[in-house]
């Protein structure tokens, strides 16, 4: 067994694993935190991203032992209490979800999109940078217009936030 | 229509949970003392089992059980079934061979489930499923569904020609006629792709034995679980139906997939009891490859006969349809009954005759697969016509109109009764939308940057709502396909309604509140669906066929109206009228002819204390049931136009507009409706282009993951133009069709169609590979130095 300990959504916690365990194992089997899921073996899907240290990683793909001393951030700790992000809710908005299970890891995905390109995304870059996160509901069409409208939502909160 | 009722584009009520990440999935449930099953399966396609040793697994660590065919034998568990009885043409019955949830001296696919072992760990159950020493005689396997009838494999001993059935459907002599007579016969020789559904959600099961009650539970990724218990129990044998409960939970998409009942469920029930713990199991994408049920994979030849002035005289096919190594659970239907009698599509054809031919081979179970039956059904329908067309140097729009059907209700020669439609009016729709008046100016533009541009149309027809029960009774069902709701009033004027239909990924939480608010006026808000629990509904059929909204919301609709006319009665007393005087409107109960009304939750109080009439006159409560038998299916229909552009240089195809314009009669609401347009038209653009599951000469199955088989990508599509004309289906009292297989459906021949008028010659398979269409373009030129 081996001992981690990181910062799961502003908590410390700290448990021993199995050394294989994965990231997204850990948060799901140990913290109970099951909104981060796995739906594929090989990386691709992106159901599982979550962010580490501010940025997106497919936790299915990151030992728990490798996040040790890392701040992790999954789906659950991305609203401010009650108050949705404003990805959240552009993703209910727009009809960006259907059956619900790839919806975590493209929320993620998309709060990472936006810090790294800023929010003045157009389709073209949106559909090319979702290339990691598989959808089988959507057909994308309603993901894309959530990402475009979250995009804007977040600098508009965050130009909010800064004027407060 | 009030701001959250009929037809009003409702943000839905499920959404809040799943962006916060608080659904509630098969794998997010734990159970107390719960064990993790992994199970062995073949690698190989097709060999006997010659023996089995468990007992190095055994003395694994953690290891509770390692359990074979055998041991299911030894408690008297019967074998998966087939529940839709298929007769040949002969008369004789389809050859179903035996299907044990665990093999039983063979194997037979890739993936075929030979052994479970259960343990304290996942980790555990794994490593020790590897230290199972299975001792194989291998076999010659086929996977061809062209050459399964000649092939010398056998696969199942019933079956010594590897052929389940010869079916067959039509007038085969008025068509026969109708060819000679022809002045130009149309003739296609068609592929259509074996698909993986890929729901995201991978299957799961946990099955739990209470020694106490002796009552088990099933938590399982169904789309319909009473049916799930009605396997299990009155055919598999696993349990009385009393003391079976199955649960569906959230479930992440299903698309078919999740409708079949499982070695895996079935194993995981029968292992809690052996082992005396909860046991779950949940499939890693891999094994969804391996063993969910396909989709598809049928080879035809269809023939469209003509005379001189581009009317359709007739039409024939004659379809092999891969059905894979055992007959999954409604797989006999899905190339026969819910195939053929869409061969119509929405032209007026006086003759057709359709044979089908299904096979067995060493590949995974075939079954429903979003459309089922019906997009294959229509690829060749749009394809025939499309050649027919360009054959008859006809527009291709102008030939569709030609020969529509025009007058409703319209008798099919095979089975359907179209009983409203206006597909002229789709049609028009879809030309403005698609610009198509612009389509010569832009394939100029194309020709100017090298590039090649197509236009395709796609004008189908579905048959949703399945289905009145006497009916598919009557061609081998073995269950009826009704629904069932229950609405239950509560004392405050809150309501829940119990339905047996199913969702996972449809929204039904919103939109049957919807309806709901819509008829008692209640706030949508305090509207609570359940479904998906054997031991709060009383039972119901589930969620496939795109048939929650014809036939599951009529069945709310019929016990909404039952709830209102006991609410009159309640009135009457409680405002001391006649019962006949009481009216109910905008979610009030009034006396006619006065100012009297009471507000439907102050009758339901009324209801519930009882204090205004006596228990002799009146029940108190308010709760209603009620059983729905559609009396026709309906018929959903429209126009897709797709648009491509493909670079001759790479034969990448890049999708430059894709129209949609669908009839689906009344829309409860337009947001989720328009939402599972676009999911469909993605299926079906996926199979056009780039999904294909590919088994070797071997039977192994060589697109086994997200690395090999090619999902839609947001980046492989574009935004979808989406319209809607409407004719209320006049066969429920809502006047829905249905939605939720149009895009799979309409999809792939308006692409085929776009690519083929692009590169000018027919001879293009799905998917349409950048590879395969660079083929097509260069067909007939010397090749390059490189091949």
């Amino acid at each position: 067994m081996a001992s981690v300990t990181m910062t799961v959504n502003g908590k410390s916690v700290t448990a021993d694993v199995d050394p294989r365990t994965l990231l997204a194992q850990f948060v799901r089997e140990h913290l109970r935190l099951t909104g981060t899921h796995v739906g594929c073996d090989t990386s691709q899907c992106g159901a599982c991203v979550v962010h580490v240290d501010g940025k997106a990683v497919k936790a299915c793909t990151m030992l728990a032992v490798q996040a040790d001393g890392c701040e992790v951030l999954t789906i659950e700790g991305l609203a401010n209490g009650a108050e949705l992000h404003p990805m959240q809710a552009a993703f209910r908005e727009h009809h960006g979800l259907q059956c619900g299970y790839c919806t975590p890891g493209m929320i993620m995905t998309a709060v990472d999109m936006v810090n790294r390109l800023g929010s003045d995304l157009d389709e073209a870059t949106i559909r090319h940078e979702l290339e990691g996160n598989i959808c089988r509901c959507t057909g994308y069409h309603n993901i894309v217009r959530a990402v475009e409208t979250g995009a804007k939502a977040m600098t508009e909160g965050g130009a909010r936030q800064a004027a407060e | 229509m009030t701001g959250t009722g009929i037809g009003a584009p409702v943000r839905r009520k499920e959404d809040q949970r799943f962006i916060t990440g608080k659904g509630r999935y098969t794998d997010d449930l734990t159970r107390p003392g719960q064990a993790h099953a992994y199970f062995v399966r073949s690698p190989h396609a097709h060999a006997e089992i010659v023996k089995i040793d468990k007992a190095a697994a055994e003395a694994m660590p953690g290891v509770l059980a390692v359990l074979t065919g055998d041991d299911l034998a030894a408690d008297n568990i019967g074998g998966l079934i087939c529940g839709w009885m298929i007769h040949s043409k002969d008369g004789s019955p389809m050859k179903a061979g035996a299907h044990p949830a665990l093999a039983q001296g063979k194997v037979r696919y890739v993936g075929d489930h030979v052994a479970v072992v259960v343990a304290e760990t996942l980790a555990q159950a794994r490593d020790a499923a590897e230290a199972v020493e299975v001792d194989y005689k291998l076999l010659p396997a086929i996977a061809d569904t062209a050459t399964a009838r000649s092939s010398k494999v056998v696969v199942h001993d019933v079956a010594p020609d590897n052929t389940v059935y010869e079916w067959h459907l039509g007038d085969k002599d008025a068509t026969e006629a109708a060819f000679k007579k022809a002045k130009h016969v149309t003739t296609l020789d068609i592929t259509n792709n074996r698909l993986i559904p890929n729901p995201i959600e991978t299957r799961a099961a946990i099955g739990e034995y209470d020694m106490g009650t002796d009552n088990y539970t099933l938590y399982t990724t169904s789309q319909n679980p009473h049916v799930a218990r009605l396997v299990l129990s009155a055919f598999i044998g696993i349990a009385p139906e009393n003391k079976l409960r199955v649960i569906a939970p959230d479930v992440g998409g299903g698309f078919g997939s999740k409708i079949f009942i499982y070695a895996e469920e079935t194993v995981c029930v029968w292992a809690s009891k052996k082992v005396g713990r909860p046991v779950k199991w949940t499939s890693d994408r891999t094994e969804a490859f391996l063993s969910d049920a396909h989709g598809r994979d049928h080879v035809t030849r269809a023939q469209l006969a003509l005379d001189d002035n581009g009317k359709i005289l007739a039409l024939r096919a004659h379809t092999i349809a891969n059905l894979g190594a055992y007959l999954s659970t409604f797989s006999s239907s899905v190339p026969t009954y819910l195939y053929a009698p869409l061969l119509s599509g929405q032209y007026d054809i006086p003759a057709i005759y359709a044979e089908v031919d299904g096979v067995y081979t060493n590949t995974a179970p075939v079954d429903a697969y979003r459309g089922a039956g019906r997009p294959e059904a229509t690829f060749v329908v749009e394809r025939l016509v499309e050649v027919a067309a360009r054959e008859l140097g006809m527009d291709p729009a102008k030939f569709r109109k030609k020969n529509y059907i025009k007058r409703f209700p319209h008798q099919t020669p095979v089975i359907m009764n179209y009983d409203v439609g206006d597909y002229g009016a789709s049609l028009e729709k879809a030309l403005e939308m698609a610009d198509y008046k612009g389509f010569n100016k832009r394939k100029r533009e194309s020709a100017k940057k090298g590039k090649l541009r197509g236009i395709g149309f796609s004008s189908y027809i579905e048959a949703c709502g399945i289905a009145p029960s006497q009916a598919v009774g009557s061609l081998g069902a073995g269950v009826g396909l009704w629904e069932s709701a229950e609405v239950r009033v509560n004392p405050t004027g809150s309501v829940e309604v119990l339905t047996g239909s199913h969702s996972h990924g449809q929204g039904h939480e919103t939109t049957f509140a919807q309806l709901v608010s819509e008829r008692l006026g209640v706030d949508i808000n305090n509207v609570n669906i359940v479904h998906g629990d054997t031991d709060k509904v009383q039972f119901g059929m589930g969620t496939y066929g795109s048939r929650s909204g014809a036939v599951g919301m009529s069945a709310i609709t019929r016990a909404i109206d039952k709830v209102i006319e006991k609410g009159k009665k309640v009135a009457a007393y409680a405002m001391e009228a006649s019962d006949k005087d009481i009216e109910f409107a905008d979610g009030k109960f009034s006396v006619a002819g006065t100012d009297k009304s009471m507000a439907f939750g102050e009758i339901a109080l009324q209801a519930y204390i009882a204090h205004k009439f006596s228990g002799q006159d009146l029940e108190p409560g308010l709760k209603e049931g009620a059983f729905y038998d559609p009396t026709n299916f309906t018929f959903p229909a429209g126009v897709h136009i797709c648009e491509v552009e493909i670079d001759p240089d790479t034969g990448v195809t890049t999708i430059e507009r894709f129209t949609a314009v669908d009839d689906f009669g009344v829309v409860i609401n337009p947001m989720i409706v328009e939402g599972q347009v676009h999911g469909g038209i993605a299926q079906g653009v996926g199979q056009a282009l780039l999904e294909n599951a590919v088994y070797d000469e071997s039977g192994q199955l060589v697109t086994a993951s997200y690395m090999d088989y090619a999902m839609p990508r947001a980046d492989d599509l574009p935004s979808f133009d989406v319209g809607m004309t409407v004719t209320p289906c006049p066969s429920n009292p809502l006047g829905i069709k249905g939605c939720g297989e149009a895009g799979a459906i309409a999809a792939p021949p308006a692409v085929i169609n776009a690519i083929t008028n692009a590169v000018g010659h027919e001879d293009v398979p799905m998917p349409a590979t950048p590879r395969a269409v660079w083929h097509a373009i260069h067909k007939g030129k010397a090749p390059m130095a490189a091949e």
